[in-house]
């Protein structure tokens, strides 16, 4: 596909979103469609330090963690304004990225290591969290108070007692607006010298390293970037629930829901996150249904529907669907030369 | 340009490489020859960064650079590439040479049109919208020297860049290198293709159990007994010698 094509492509998809709740007025699909942005901004958090940089994250949660937790408890113990705390649930997400990153990459664990390691910082936290109640109110989790005063309702971010607009759309535009600030920093990133750089890394670390290229730095600002992106989903969980607790916020379903939309999607592609975002919840929703239709509620077989896809992607598909839809589009692109071609001759 | 004073690598119990001395001159085409497991790779491990040595010094123009990180030295100047070739097997050879131009170009651009520029150079034109990993041998040992000489290095560690190669494809890469060399490049060179170190070689070191045991002239090597018997075993010389008399 052309460069022009593909950005066409992409615009008018944004545009979709953007003018979606024209279209959509039933709540419930706005749920929907916020939750897979959400999914879609998680997946590119990941994306970027897995799918770019070929660094396999089992633990992303912690940096969704620390960003719900910090937004959360920046409110109710210091009566930060929210729109202040964010900055610091940003950058508490993006130190303890730094710090996990050093650990890991400063001795030169790759691969199911790395892994392997995330996934225990972000268990330690999961406990952490749990534990010093004084600072984090343990297993209860944090409860923000609800303000109900209509005035208020940007100035505490908060938009169940807002206008009309803002009650129905303002935690889908929210997300969205975090959703195209995301992808447009990887969309920048994947054409920088950066980049560049994290993708030869991914490839073989050891020729970049001939090739002049500092792996050990490239690789700590991807882990910063990653989580940086994934602690802005868990700001903005915190507002959108107003309520954070350990297993939300540190346990293994969200590093899952992180790894799954851009493995799916398309590793290493701007918008691999979000169309395997947007394909696994479809699907996801299509299932619950169906199977509620059949068996009654069956609570859990959705997750096992992901994992046999998850299976087949990585089997037969590593590139995801993004690789999927270019092949098929080259494909008839083929076609459609040799036709004209014959047709000529 | 480069010095290596007493250069010393042990792994377990095995001294991989010995008290070695080398010296290149800017300019030159040293070529560093020895059997198998003669250390000849570690010396270029030890010199580029990849080890850190236990005893010696890497010196490069004036400045100690010994035990410093690859990318680091890979600044200064001093490129290797691998014997088993490393490429970026999923990017196309164009963004492969482009990541060695981008040690001195930032911008995206800037660095792929060098990278064409050193493709029609080595006359890999025809392959740059190829994925790497679908080149042939040939293709890929090009490519090694490609994106090492797109880092825009004074000295070149080439790491058998013709192993596997047939006889024209040699010839090419001959050229090649000398080309690299005219346009300024000194290099430093591993090779077991003898007819290429011949042909190429200003001086040459042999090493033989990480010890060095001869070095000079080509021609001088080539007929130094001690060589010989490295290569072919004890008294392989004298057998030599022997044979030419009887004939």
């Amino acid at each position: 596909m052309t460069e022009t094509g593909r950005t066409l492509l992409w615009a008018t998809l944004i545009l979709a979103l953007v003018a979606m709740p024209l279209a959509v007025s039933s709540g419930r699909w706005i749920e929907f469609l916020e939750f897979t942005l959400f999914v879609a901004v998680l997946g590119q958090g990941w994306n970027i330090l897995g799918g770019y940089g070929g660094q396999y994250s089992f633990g992303h949660a912690l940096f969704f963690g620390t960003g719900a937790y910090l937004q959360a408890l920046l409110q109710f113990k210091f009566g930060f304004s929210p729109w202040i705390a964010m900055w610091f649930a940003l950058a508490g997400g993006i130190a303890v990225g730094g710090a996990v990153g050093f650990l890991s990459f400063r001795y030169g664990l790759r691969g199911s290591y790395f892994a392997l390691i995330t996934l225990a910082f972000a268990e330690a936290f999961h406990v952490l969290s749990r534990s010093f109640i004084s600072i984090t109110e343990g297993g209860r989790g944090v409860q923000l108070a609800l303000n109900q005063d209509p005035e208020r309702a940007l100035a505490m971010f908060q938009f169940n007692f807002a206008g009309p607009f803002l009650r129905a759309y303002g935690f889908y535009y929210t997300i969205l607006i975090i959703l195209l600030l995301a992808y447009a920093a990887t969309w920048w990133m994947e054409r920088t010298r950066f980049g560049a750089q994290l993708i030869a890394v991914r490839e073989n670390e050891d020729a970049a390293e001939a090739l002049g290229i500092n792996a050990f730095r490239v690789k700590m600002g991807a882990i910063c970037m990653s989580a940086g992106i994934t602690a802005f989903a868990g700001i903005y969980y915190t507002q959108k629930f107003l309520f954070i607790d350990p297993g939300i916020a540190y346990g293994p379903s969200k590093s899952i829901e992180a790894l799954v939309a851009p493995i799916i999607g398309g590793l290493g592609t701007v918008f691999g996150p979000l169309i395997g975002a947007i394909f696994i919840h479809g699907l996801g929703e299509f299932a619950k249904e169906m199977i509620g239709l059949v068996w009654a509620d069956r609570p859990g077989l959705d997750l096992i529907l992901f994992g046999i896809i998850l299976i087949l992607v990585l089997g037969f598909a590593p590139r995801g669907l993004v690789g999927i839809s270019e092949a098929i589009w080259n494909r008839v692109r083929y076609r459609i030369r040799t036709l004209r071609s014959k047709t000529d001759a | 340009m480069l010095k290596v004073r007493a250069l010393s690598k042990r792994f377990g119990g095995l001294d991989a490489v010995q008290a070695v001395d080398l010296d290149v001159e800017p300019g030159e085409i040293v070529s560093l020859i020895g059997p198998n497991g003669a250390g000849k790779t570690t010396v270029f491990a030890l010199i580029s960064g990849f080890l850190r040595p236990d005893n010696g010094q890497v010196i490069f123009e004036g400045s100690d650079i010994t035990g410093r990180r690859p990318h680091e030295i890979c600044r200064r100047g001093v490129v290797r590439t691998f014997q088993i070739v490393q490429p970026f097997a999923n990017l196309t050879v164009r963004d492969n040479i482009a990541v060695g131009a981008h040690t001195h170009i930032a911008s995206r651009t800037q660095a792929r049109k060098k990278a064409e520029e050193i493709a029609n150079q080595l006359g890999m034109t025809v392959m740059l919208d190829q994925p790497a990993g679908d080149l042939t041998i040939a293709g890929r040992k090009r490519l090694e020297l490609a994106r090492a000489l797109a880092t825009a290095p004074k000295l070149m560690l080439l790491d058998e860049v013709m192993a596997g190669l047939n006889a024209t494809e040699v010839d090419e890469i001959v050229d090649l290198v000398r080309n690299i060399r005219a346009s300024g490049v000194t290099i430093f060179i591993i090779e077991h293709v003898m007819q290429a170190v011949m042909k190429l070689s200003d001086r040459t070191y042999v090493l033989n159990e990480g010890k060095l045991i001869a070095d000079g002239e080509p021609d001088r090597i080539a007929s130094d007994p001690v060589v010989i018997e490295a290569y072919l075993g004890q008294g392989a010389a004298a057998r030599i010698a022997g044979g030419r008399s009887n004939a």
